[in-house]
């Protein structure tokens, strides 16, 4: 993007700050210009500007600034952004926060060098997210669809299974009508780790070795002791490197971003250096729009066979999902899934809250040649059917089952069952969407028939009364 | 065009979408700029002497002090002419389609220059007016068909007035003359093409209180909270509680002769969605794909940030231009909080004082402002002609807390409040506007539009039903702490047709194929069964009718499924009133119905 030219040596370093540093008496620097910085020592770090104040750059240090002195240390200004070489071979590969291979392997022949903070996909040139994609769990096929293109991230907490329940959707993940799923070969996996510990990169090193996913994943790793600056550059190159392989190499990728909330501490780090007007909970006043040049990054284009599929996971601090970072993820992202302590505390795996999780794509998904036609109408039917029963639970706690109406006493079973039979499932079991869609129907037949209102009467003669037929004889034989 | 007073400065710094220029003397604030070398558009919103601060509409990358920083010496402007309708903008009215094709790719790379209206496209021009005649500013000189519903006015330009010297018909380009004026001697030739500065607002001859309805389709808002045209309203939620898809409601059925819809900040996927949908919905009133009457301003939130400040007033700038030829024009922005916030991070760049949250301080006068330029009014020109602007503005609260900024300085301004309520929405009941903490100042001016049209019956209704729904609130907290049988028969009566209200009549579902839209004259005869069902009922319960089977009758199945019964079908609402009737009469006379075959729901649950 950037003409190229002559890398300008400074050793004009007038002050360091944080993860900042000031460059006095530049000439020609460009505003977001890479940096190259070679200690005394012989290191060598990397860097961006940040601002340009007439001969004054502010360059924010990736590896952080320690072991910087004003005196021996060079800055290289290399005229160009920071970009990222890829190929196609980077399926299989492990890398660094930095784009580094670590896996002891050759180093990479680049077909490209990208800018790593992409380009706005035109409105225009999008095309609308319409493939369904099955995961094998029921809470997510059944009640929140998923469709290739989507961003739909998991907000868990400290404590829950988000990792695992990332990694079956990894593993499961396929388009149906694909041949049973089978024909992986145009299906990749990018997976950032964001200041996530040795133990959580390494369950999903394993996980993807073990299940031979590996081959077709790449890994962009940064941990927990690796330097906090370098976080914010992980995810985007990680999704660089996506949108190589979806919009170049035609494949369908699934970006897992792990965990955001470690990226928006580091950016709020960066802006308190700068002292900037912080925004809520000292997060600077753009994380918004910073998170959604990630997250947009997701989706299909008319014309190309490729997706990107995007995955963000975040623990909320504290369960709150109110908090800023879970807050405006969930205004940018198209829906969420969110995990419940109270179940994971009953054992249930995957422990979906399922009332407030949504995804927003799932009309287009699902009906007549995607899914079922009865799916939609299904959903919102054991939505609703299960908002009441827990509602009616909760007034069994206080009165008495004695109570509830029958009606009530119904749902409030059904909901009940629903947790122990819908929810749950096991961490390699994948179930089918006619599966999952026969078991939401079976655990209708719990319900008054007149009470499920969200249902067209043609799809209850159709799949209901068959079930509800066969619950009658049975019972009748016993 | 502007070029005469070209003026030329340097950078001095660039900070994110900020940059700092030198030696701008000349420039005035709000002036449009190109920055740098590849020429990136933007705005000067700062001056000290000849320092200007310059908010950029693109991506600032690889700028450096000591470029060329030019000055247009014109205010940000739109361009208003044919060709507007059915376009995609982006937000400082660039058509995405042409920068895709200029680009060669599905991204959006900078410093693209493309005009926002097509210049070698001919329009066949239709003169109203003939030499000789006396025209003002706002007059119809002729028209356009700019597509199969709009018919495009071309009116006397701000500040023309005279005799019309010559005018022509036939195929026109939008740059070419249609017609000369002279005003006492000036001649004025006037383009099909015309500009207006973006922050300027159009004016109207006077203005008009609101008191005519603007029909949604949407049962709980033109029910109970009803917007009037050129009326504001602001729907503010967490996310996840459907504003998007009420925004969109609002702009497939809403009873507006133009629709202009600006995605702020918002998702990519969702304007594509729009651009994809609506060339296949049909318009209620007119029959024609809904594009016919949309346009479409798309700045997503991956975009610049500073183009979305621009593109709320890009967006009042073109609905006002329709307006300004009598339409009726509906704008949605979705969501007006992105909007506040790119206001917020140009302030933080500015080194401005921040108010509350780090807001700037004159937030709440941008907001007031833009909602001020809704209306309805008698536009400039002769015979007394209508036309209006209602404004639908989204806010998105962080956390749902109504208690920010932005939602509070925009509930100042705005006069319906739809409150969107996360618990309605986990329990799927869509739209997700609270009946109780939302609020329309229109209702009592508009009741008297409706009485007049449903027999002096149609508030009653409304008051009625809306007093059940708040004794419900009230019940049900009684039921919470004593249990349901501490409740009278006629208590349960109150709680079950309250419950048929919010589930037959509130809840509407949007991807349903008939219910997703309903006519006033439809949501009037529902109202109306549910409440005679109520009626019937409480009469019956006093005559001594057994309760359980009063809630199980047969017709509550038929009163649910109403929603669902086509637009020609709904004289069949009539019928269930006299099915009410006969059932009731059924139950006092000693329940012999309740074997009939025609009861069927009820036996699920008595086993």
């Amino acid at each position: 993007m950037l003409p190229k030219m002559l890398p300008k040596e400074y050793r004009t370093i007038s002050g360091l700050s944080g993860p900042l540093m000031m460059v006095e008496n530049t000439t020609d620097v460009r505003y977001d210009e890479l940096v190259e910085i070679e200690l005394v020592n012989g290191e060598k770090r990397r860097g961006r500007v940040l601002e340009i104040e007439s001969t004054r750059a502010l360059v924010q240090v990736f590896e952080g600034t320690s072991g910087i002195d004003v005196e021996g240390t060079k800055a290289r200004f290399l005229g160009g952004v920071l970009t990222l070489p890829v190929a196609r071979d980077i399926l299989g590969r492990v890398f660094n926060g930095r784009g580094e291979p670590i896996d002891g392997g050759a180093n990479l022949i680049p077909d490209k060098k990208l800018d790593i903070n992409g380009v706005p996909m035109n409105p225009y040139s999008r095309d609308f997210p319409s493939e369904f994609i099955q995961t094998g769990i029921s809470t997510i096929d059944g009640l929140n669809p998923m469709v290739r293109g989507q961003k739909l991230p998991i907000f868990s907490a400290s404590g829950l299974p988000h990792n695992r329940m990332a990694a079956q959707i990894a593993r499961q993940a396929t388009v149906i009508g694909e041949a049973g799923g089978e024909g992986h070969e145009d299906f990749a996996v990018v997976f950032a780790a964001m200041g996530i510990t040795f133990e959580e990169a390494s369950f999903f090193m394993e996980d993807f070795r073990r299940t031979g996913a590996l081959q077709r994943t790449a890994l962009y790793i940064n941990l927990a002791d690796d330097p906090a600056i370098e976080r914010i550059t992980t995810p985007r190159i990680a999704l660089t490197a996506a949108e190589y392989l979806a919009f170049e190499c035609d494949m369908h990728v699934v970006v897992i971003l792990t965990d955001l909330t470690n990226y928006c501490e580091a950016l709020r780090e960066i802006s308190a250096a700068r002292k900037e007007v912080p925004g809520r909970r000292g997060y600077p006043g753009y994380l918004y729009t910073d998170l959604a040049t990630m997250y947009e990054r997701a989706g299909r284009l008319k014309g190309k066979s490729g997706s990107i599929t995007q995955i963000p996971i975040l623990t909320m601090p504290e369960d709150d999902k109110t908090h800023p970072i879970p807050d405006l993820t969930g205004y940018i992202t198209e829906g969420q899934i969110i995990l419940s302590r109270a179940l994971h505390r009953k054992g249930i795996y995957p422990p979906v809250d399922v009332l407030p999780s949504l995804s927003r794509l799932k009309d287009k998904g699902i009906g007549k040649d995607r899914t079922r036609e009865d799916h939609a109408d299904l959903m919102n039917q054991l939505f609703a059917a299960y908002a009441r029963g827990k509602e009616a639970k909760e007034l069994a706690v206080i009165l008495g089952e004695g109570a509830l109406t029958e009606e009530d006493k119904a749902f409030a079973a059904f909901s009940g069952v629903f947790e122990d039979k819908y929810i749950r499932q096991g961490e390699y079991e994948n179930r089918t969407v006619e599966e999952t869609l026969e078991l939401g129907w079976e655990l209708l037949t719990l319900i008054p028939t007149k009470e499920l209102k969200r249902i067209r009467d043609a799809y209850i003669d159709k799949y209901l009364k068959p079930k509800l037929a066969k619950a009658d004889s049975a019972g009748s034989k016993s | 065009m502007p070029n005469e007073r070209q003026i030329q400065g340097i950078i001095e710094r660039i900070s994110g979408p900020l940059v700092v220029a030198k030696g701008m003397l000349g420039a005035s604030m709000y002036d449009v700029v190109h920055i740098g070398e590849i020429g990136l558009i933007g705005e000067i919103v700062e001056l000290k002497e000849d320092t200007a601060s310059i908010q950029a509409y693109e991506e600032t990358s690889g700028l450096k002090p000591g470029e060329p920083v030019i000055c247009l010496g014109e205010p940000l402007s739109v361009e208003l002419g044919p060709g507007i309708i059915e376009q995609f903008y982006d937000g400082i009215q660039r058509p995405l389609e042409l920068i895709e094709k200029a680009a060669k790719s599905h991204f959006i790379s900078r410093g693209i220059n493309v005009p926002a209206i097509d210049r070698s496209k001919k329009w066949k021009f239709e003169p109203k007016v003939k030499a000789g005649d006396i025209v003002e500013e706002g007059d119809v000189l002729g028209v356009v068909q700019e597509t199969i519903i709009v018919e495009h006015r071309i009116m006397a330009p701000r500040g023309v007035k005279g005799t019309v010297k010559s005018i022509q018909g036939g195929e026109r380009t939008v740059e070419e003359t249609v017609a000369v004026i002279d005003d006492k001697g000036t001649q004025h030739e006037v383009r099909m093409l015309q500009r207006w500065p973006v922050r300027t607002p159009r004016p109207v001859a006077r203005r008009l209180p609101p008191n005519v309805p603007m029909s949604t389709g949407q049962r709980v808002v033109d029910a109970f909270f009803p917007i009037a045209l050129g009326g504001t309203a602001c729907v503010p939620g967490p996310f996840g509680s459907g504003k998007t898809v009420i925004q969109h409601q609002f702009a497939k059925w809403a009873q507006a002769q133009i629709v202009v819809y600006v995605g702020c900040g918002e998702r990519g996927n969702e304007m594509t969605d729009v651009l994809l949908e609506f060339p296949e919905l049909e318009d209620p009133q007119s029959g024609h794909p809904l594009m016919k009457r949309t346009t479409l301003i798309a700045n997503t939130s991956n975009m610049p940030v500073a183009a979305r400040e621009a593109s709320i007033y890009t967006a009042v700038t073109l609905a006002e231009y329709y307006r300004d030829m009598g339409y009726s024009v509906a704008l949605m922005a979705d969501s007006t909080s992105r909007w506040a916030e790119a206001l917020r991070e140009m302030s933080g760049r500015l080194e401005e004082m921040p108010g509350e949250e780090g807001y700037p301080a004159y937030l709440g006068t941008r907001l007031a402002s833009f909602y001020e330029r809704a209306g309805r009014c008698i536009i400039k020109g002769k015979g007394d002609r209508e036309g209006s602007i209602s404004i639908i503005g989204a806010v998105s609260p962080p956390g749902g807390d109504l208690s920010e900024p932005v939602t509070q300085n925009t509930l100042r301004v705005t006069k319906v409040f739809w409150g969107l309520d996360a618990n309605l929405a986990y329990q799927r009941h869509f739209p997700a506007i609270n009946w109780l903490s939302s609020y329309s100042l229109y209702t009592e001016t508009l009741d008297e539009y409706w009485n007049d049209r449903f027999d002096d019956e149609w508030s009653g209704l409304r008051v009625e039903a809306m007093s059940l729904l708040e004794e419900e609130d009230q019940l049900r907290e009684v039921v919470r702490l004593v249990g349901i049988d501490a409740l009278s028969k006629e208590e349960r009566m109150v709680l079950e047709t309250a419950k048929s209200l919010r589930e037959d009549f509130l809840h509407q579902n949007a991807f349903h194929e008939v219910d997703t839209y309903a006519s006033m004259d439809k949501q009037f005869r529902m109202l109306k069964t549910i409440v005679r069902f109520h009626h019937a009922g409480m009469d019956a319960l006093k005559k001594g009718a057994p309760m359980n089977e009063l809630f199980n009758l047969p017709v509550r199945e038929q009163i649910a499924r109403m929603r669902y019964l086509e637009e020609k079908q709904i004289d069949q609402i009539d019928k269930l009133e006299e099915t009410i009737k006969e059932q009731i009469n059924g139950l006092a006379s000693g329940g012999a119905l309740l074997g009939s075959a025609a009861f069927k729901g009820g036996e699920q649950n008595v086993a």
